[in-house]
Order: structure tokens, then C-alpha cells, then sequence
């Protein structure tokens, strides 16, 4: 995307209608290809979200969709590759070495750039995270190409089969379409959540393409030392949980968000807010909702008090049904939501925490 | 010990408004800061140099007005600062970027060996992550994304101990100098400019250079011309067309609103009974 200096300007070479020719040797660049990363035995979900995205842009340009696995040798990286398949890949590259154990930049730069090299892709997408951030970075950089961070849409352009990846910008209050012309592959990274997760198929298998990676570990230069793993139980899980209870500014003071709370509990659901409460101390950042916070999609999403500004809906408007409880009626989150309520959170709170446990105790008692 | 700290002025983001009918950014009266999160590298980069001395070097690229920002770093404790500035760099994506900054890099270490490189984790208004992994690569320096923290350097042996975040956990990394760092925000907080610094900011002679003195060798590789990625259009996200079905009662108390909003929604999401009565169990 222009950065540095004119990131500001209207774009100067409008690339949208143009024609334009792929040099020949681009041309010979085939395949939709999503990295498949994976850290201490787990592939992180994005990859198969990834997946689901990439099977897409691959039927639509009637090419293949391959998952890239970089690992170590054994059971594990190939349950990966057919972990891949299920998720709607067709093949897999597979590279398999001792040094790939833990995710380290160098020999994962040069293990995916070779791939590249050598097979070709035209298409290469990453998850938006510290692991795929850092190696999209560096491998954009090695192979001279194109780079679009934290897209939310993803598209071919039917002129000229080019990826058309739509990103926020301005602090997201615009998105903007960017293009990577004559550079192959086109790379993007995508944030965990923002694209569905797809149908697995159990049925689904593929072929694997073997490379080596080819260097010793005295050629690399960082050591991992030691993994320290986040207690998972002091974390909030906001990214997968199913009912979402969320508040913003209109809960007035820290005291009031007990309310929040209490919902939450009656419905077994994760609390979630929006930036100014994270900033002002009310909760931990790790419960922010939103751009610059986690990307939700959960099957209900209670917001109270919450004006639904664009960088706050962009992390939660995939959910299935969303209520809005807002004083004022002309709240932007009364565009998008499923349900509003016009009326002070502080009182409808307590009545719809009151609505659902009555709810669930008659359910309980039907049986 | 010499540290470059990358920084880039950035409007503040948290003060743009979009126009309602055109779309176009209004920038009147936004003002210009330097991206948060270069603070927290430039606050990691200072803590080093008083803890094992040396110089820190500030260095941006971007239109003259940029100037503000590496004086403000030098009023928080920089020594040295730099502003790359030409219009061959206008348009620049994060390639072009990276390629012109490693570039100056390499012209500052003709004075003076550079150790690390420390870059912010991301800008406000790129907001990719891109540049910093893009130098280390130019520079063909170990990259060391998203460090909270510095636990061990060696000058000796020139070896360095992070903590890098990484998906489901910290990763602990041991590597050799050169690197560049990207450094986590959260885990320090800039100083208070002394008043010495403010006097010196204000007087001190910033270096400017322009393309040569940048030591730019390839000006294709610059610009418009060297950023492979190309905006096609800018536009604003669009209005669903349905809007939220407000509840309304003749009452309006809170009691029957939550009460005709939950018949209302398991009518027509029978789905939600199940998902709220397996999540509440
Ligand atoms: C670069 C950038 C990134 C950002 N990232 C995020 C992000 O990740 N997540 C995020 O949430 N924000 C983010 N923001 C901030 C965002 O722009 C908004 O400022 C923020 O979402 C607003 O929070 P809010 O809805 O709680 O507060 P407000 O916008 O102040 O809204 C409060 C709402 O409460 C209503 N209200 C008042 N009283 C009551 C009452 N008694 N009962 C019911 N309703 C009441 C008001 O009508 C109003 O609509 C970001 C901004 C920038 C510039
Ligand atoms: N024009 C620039 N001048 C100096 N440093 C920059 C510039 N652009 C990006 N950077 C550095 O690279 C980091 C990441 O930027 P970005 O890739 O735009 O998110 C920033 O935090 C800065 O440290």
C-alpha cells in the first residue's frame, strides 16, 4: 500500500480500469498457495480460514489451492498436509527438517522463498499474526514483490486475474483496494477471524510435493532459548466464543460495567469492550473489540453502549445476530445490528440479564 | 553501542474525520505526531544506551515537515537525527520504503558502525508491520519482531537475549548483533523530556539528506516506481441496507423490551436457544 509520504494522496495511478500486460515469465506463475502455520503442535486456525478464502480466488481463476507446510520430519507435519486437504486444499508443499521446529525467521524466510522460486505461485496469503507478519515481511522483501497487510476482502479482478485485496485505511475510516501488477506472487496477510472458517470434509485428500530445505543449523544465526506458554486460563477468549456481551462509553462509569458482567455470566458468555474503556483501565486489552483489537464472530453480540464507530464494527459485524442497546436513536450500530433498543443501558441491562435467566430456567424445566 | 531508531511522522489518526458527501480525508487541523509505537522502541533504544552507553540516531523519511518529529526524539534523549527527504520518495509502498531506509542506514554506518537497527512495531497510518522485517532483510540483519523485552546483551561476544510474543506464548531468543528489534508496546513508557534536551532539540543541526546523500543507488527502486503494490480505489465502506429492527413496546419498560426482544429473536433464530442453553450449562 503507498506508505511513507503519499499515503494520504488519491491514488495517482488508478489501476482499477487499466490494461495492462503480465510479462510473459509472470505469466508462468500458477496456483493459489496459504501458509500454513503452526506453532508447538497446532496449526493456528486462520490457516484454515486461509484455506477457506483461498479455495475461492482458486475456482475462480480454475487453478489449484495449495497448503505450504514447513516442519519438522514426521506424523505431525503430514497430519497437517491432510488437515489441509480437508479444509480445501488440493496439494501440499511439504517441507520437512529438524531445524524447522520452532518458527524462527531465517530458515522459514528461506524455506518459503525457495518454495516459491521453484513452484510458483501467483497468489500467497498468510495469517495476519506475529508469525505470519514477521515471515510475510521478509519474504516480500527477498522475492521483490507486493505485500498487502490485514486485508478484510480478497477478490480476482475479472479484467486481469489480478488479486484485488481490500484493506482499512486512515484509521479505518476508508478501505482501499490495492493491486500488485507485474510481481509475482502477490502476497497478502489476513487477520485471524476476519474470513469464515470453512466446511471441513473429511473425505478431502491431495497430493504432497516434498523440497528440501536444505541448510545446517550452524548457518543460522538465532537460537530459540525456551518457549514460555500464555496460561490460557488467565486469558479471555474472545476470538471463539459464541455469545459475546460487550460495552462501551455509554455504561458511563467502571461501576456500571458490572452489569456487563452479569449478562455475560447468566449466558456463559465472553465480555468484550471497546477501545476507550480498554484505555481508561475498565478491563484488560486483551477484551477489546475491534481494529486494533480482536476480530469476533460469535452467534449473538450484545452491544450496550457501544456507538458503533467503524473501527469497533469492523472486528464484530460478521456476527450472526446483533443487539444494540443505545440511548440515541441515531447511533450508527442501528445500521448494522440485528435488534436494537433504543433506552439507558443501565436499566435494560439488568431487565434483559433478568429475560434470558427466566428463559433458561423454563428451558431447563421443558427439558 | 549505536542504535538507529527508525521513526515516521503520522497524522493522528485518532483525529481524522472521512467528509460525509466526498469521501476524501479532511487533514485540516489533523496534527502531525510521531507514531506511538516508535516511542516504545525509541524508550528501548535509550534504556540500552544508559545502561551500556553509546549513541542513538533517529532517522525518518518523509516530506521537510517531518523535521518535528526527530527534534522531539532528540528532546527525549537522541543524539543524532535524520531526515531523508526528496520527491523521488513520494508514493513509496513499504518495499520502496524499506529500500530507501536501509539505504540511509548504510550511509550513517560509513561515520559509525551501526549494532541495531529498532523500528516500531507498526505505523497508525501504513499500519502494515512490513518496513521493519524489510530493512533487517536489505541489511541482511537477524530480525527480532515484537520484543517485550531485552532480559541480556553481550557487547563482548555482540550477543543478544529477547523475549519475542509469539502466537500462544514468549518466545526466548539468543542472536548475534547486527539485528533489528520491532519493539511490543505496553512494556515501557516514554521519558519526560529534560529541559536540557528541549534546548538542545531546538538548536540541533538535523541532517537532511536528499536521494544522493541517501546514498540511493537504484532510483527505480524508489518511489511510485518501486512499490509493486498499487491503490487502486479508495472508497467508504458501505451501508448495509438493512437496518437494525428496533424493539418497541407500548410500555417501553425495560421489563417488556428484553422480554418481546427475546420471543422476537428465537423466533426467528431458533439457533440461539440451543447455542445460549449449551453456553449457560
Ligand atoms: C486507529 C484507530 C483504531 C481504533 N481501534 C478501535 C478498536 O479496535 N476498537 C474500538 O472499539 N474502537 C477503536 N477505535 C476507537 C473508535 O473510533 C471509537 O472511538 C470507539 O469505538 C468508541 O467507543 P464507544 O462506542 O464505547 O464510545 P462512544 O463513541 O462515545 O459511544 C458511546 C455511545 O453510548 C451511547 N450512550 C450514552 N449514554 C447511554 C446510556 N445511558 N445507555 C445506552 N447508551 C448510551 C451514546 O449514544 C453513544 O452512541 C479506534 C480508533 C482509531 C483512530
Ligand atoms: N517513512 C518512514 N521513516 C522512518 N521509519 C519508518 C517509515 N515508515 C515506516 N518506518 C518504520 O517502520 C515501522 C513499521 O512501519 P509500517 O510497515 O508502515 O507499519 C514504523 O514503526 C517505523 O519504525
Amino acid at each position: 500500500m503507498s506508505d511513507a509520504n503519499e499515503t494520504s494522496q488519491a491514488p495517482k495511478k488508478p489501476a482499477g480500469r487499466r490494461k495492462f500486460e503480465l510479462d510473459p515469465a509472470l505469466a508462468a506463475y500458477k496456483g493459489v498457495w496459504v501458509f500454513i502455520e503452526h506453532e508447538r503442535g497446532k496449526v493456528h486456525t486462520v490457516s484454515w480460514e486461509l484455506l477457506g478464502e483461498g479455495r475461492k480466488l482458486a475456482d475462480k481463476l480454475g487453478v489449484e489451492l495449495a497448503g505450504v507446510v514447513l516442519g519438522t520430519p514426521g506424523d505431525m507435519s503430514r497430519s497437517f498436509c491432510a488437515e489441509a486437504f480437508r479444509h480445501g486444499a488440493d496439494l501440499c508443499y511439504l517441507m520437512e527438517d529438524e531445524l524447522l521446529k520452532d518458527y524462527r525467521n531465517e530458515p522459514f524466510t528461506k524455506g518459503l522463498t525457495d518454495l516459491v522460486n521453484r513452484y510458483q505461485p501467483e497468489i500467497l496469503l498468510l495469517g495476519a499474526t506475529t508469525q505470519g507478519r514477521d515471515l510475510a515481511g521478509s519474504v516480500a522483501t527477498t522475492l521483490q514483490t507486493g505485500l498487502t497487510a490485514d486485508c478484510t476482502e480478497l477478490a480476482i479482478d475479472p479484467e486481469n486475474r489480478s488479486l484485488a485485496a481490500t484493506r482499512p485505511t486512515f484509521g479505518g475510516s476508508l478501505l482501499c483496494t490495492i493491486v500488485t501488477l507485474n510481481y509475482r506472487p502477490q502476497m497478502a496477510t489476513v487477520r485471524p477471524r476476519v474470513m469464515a472458517m470453512p466446511e471441513r470434509d473429511e473425505s478431502r485428500s491431495g497430493r504432497i510435493v516434498e523440497h528440501p530445505l536444505g541448510i545446517v543449523e550452524a548457518s543460522i544465526i538465532t537460537k530459540v532459548l525456551e518457549f514460555i506458554p500464555d496460561n490460557l486460563q488467565d486469558k479471555p477468549q474472545l476470538a471463539f466464543a459464541d455469545i459475546i456481551v460487550a460495552g462501551g462509553r455509554g455504561l458511563k462509569k467502571p461501576e456500571n460495567f458490572h452489569l456487563i458482567w452479569e449478562l455475560a455470566k447468566v449466558l456463559g458468555a465472553e465480555v468484550g469492550a471497546t477501545r476507550p474503556l480498554v484505555q481508561d483501565g475498565w478491563v484488560e486489552a486483551d477484551r477489546q473489540v475491534g481494529q486494533s483489537g480482536k476480530t469476533v464472530r460469535p452467534k449473538l453480540y450484545i452491544a450496550a453502549g457501544i456507538s458503533g464507530a467503524v473501527q469497533h464494527r469492523v472486528g464484530m459485524e460478521a456476527s450472526d445476530v446483533i443487539i444494540a442497546i443505545n440511548s440515541d436513536p441515531n447511533a450508527p450500530i442501528f445500521d448494522f445490528a440485528t435488534y436494537g433498543i433504543v433506552g439507558n443501558a443501565m436499566t435494560i441491562l439488568p431487565a434483559l440479564t433478568e429475560a434470558f435467566r427466566q428463559h433458561l430456567a423454563t428451558a431447563k424445566l421443558a427439558g | 553501542m549505536h542504535i538507529v531508531v527508525c521513526i515516521k511522522q503520522v497524522p493522528d489518526s485518532a483525529q481524522i474525520r472521512v467528509h460525509p458527501v466526498t469521501n476524501t480525508i479532511m487533514r485540516q487541523g489533523v496534527p502531525a505526531i510521531v507514531n506511538p509505537y516508535d516511542l516504545y522502541s525509541l524508550e528501548e533504544a535509550l534504556r540500552l544506551k544508559d545502561k551500556y552507553g553509546g549513541r542513538v540516531t533517529v532517522l525518518s523519511m518523509g516530506p521537510p515537515q517531518a523535521e518535528a518529529a526527530l527534534r522531539k526524539a532528540i528532546s527525549f534523549g537522541a543524539d543524532d537525527a535524520i531526515l531523508v527527504t526528496d520527491r523521488v520518495f513520494a508514493g513509496s509502498d513499504t518495499l520502496a520504503t524499506s529500500y530507501a531506509l536501509a539505504s540511509a542506514i548504510r550511509q550513517i554506518q560509513k561515520d559509525m558502525p551501526v549494532d541495531m537497527v529498532f523500528a516500531g512495531k507498526q505505523t497508525i497510518d501504513g499500519d502494515t508491520a512490513q518496513v521493519g522485517p524489510g530493512i533487517a532483510k536489505r541489511l541482511d540483519m537477524q530480525l527480532l519482531t515484537y520484543v517485550s523485552s531485552i532480559p541480556a546483551l553481550d557487547m563482548e561476544n555482540r550477543e543478544i537475549t529477547v523475549e519475542r510474543r509469539a502466537e500462544g506464548g514468549v518466545q526466548v531468543l539468543r542472536t548475534k548483533l547486527p539485528c533489528l528489534v520491532t519493539v511490543l508496546e505496553g512494556n515501557n513508557e516514554m521519558r519526560f523530556a529534560t529541559m536540557a534536551n528541549m534546548f538542545r532539540a531546538a538548536r540541533y543541526p538535523l541532517k537532511v539528506w536528499d536521494k544522493d546523500g541517501a546514498g540511493i543507488e537504484d532510483i527505480t527502486k524508489t518511489g511510485l516506481k518501486g512499490s509493486p503494490t498499487i491503490v487502486s480505489k479508495v472508497f467508504a465502506p458501505t451501508a448495509k441496507t438493512v437496518k437494525a429492527e428496533i424493539i418497541d413496546t407500548e410500555s417501553n419498560q425495560p421489563k417488556d423490551l428484553a422480554v418481546t426482544l427475546l420471543a422476537k429473536m428465537f423466533t426467528q433464530h431458533p439457533q440461539l436457544q440451543r447455542e445460549i442453553g449449551k453456553s449457560a450449562n
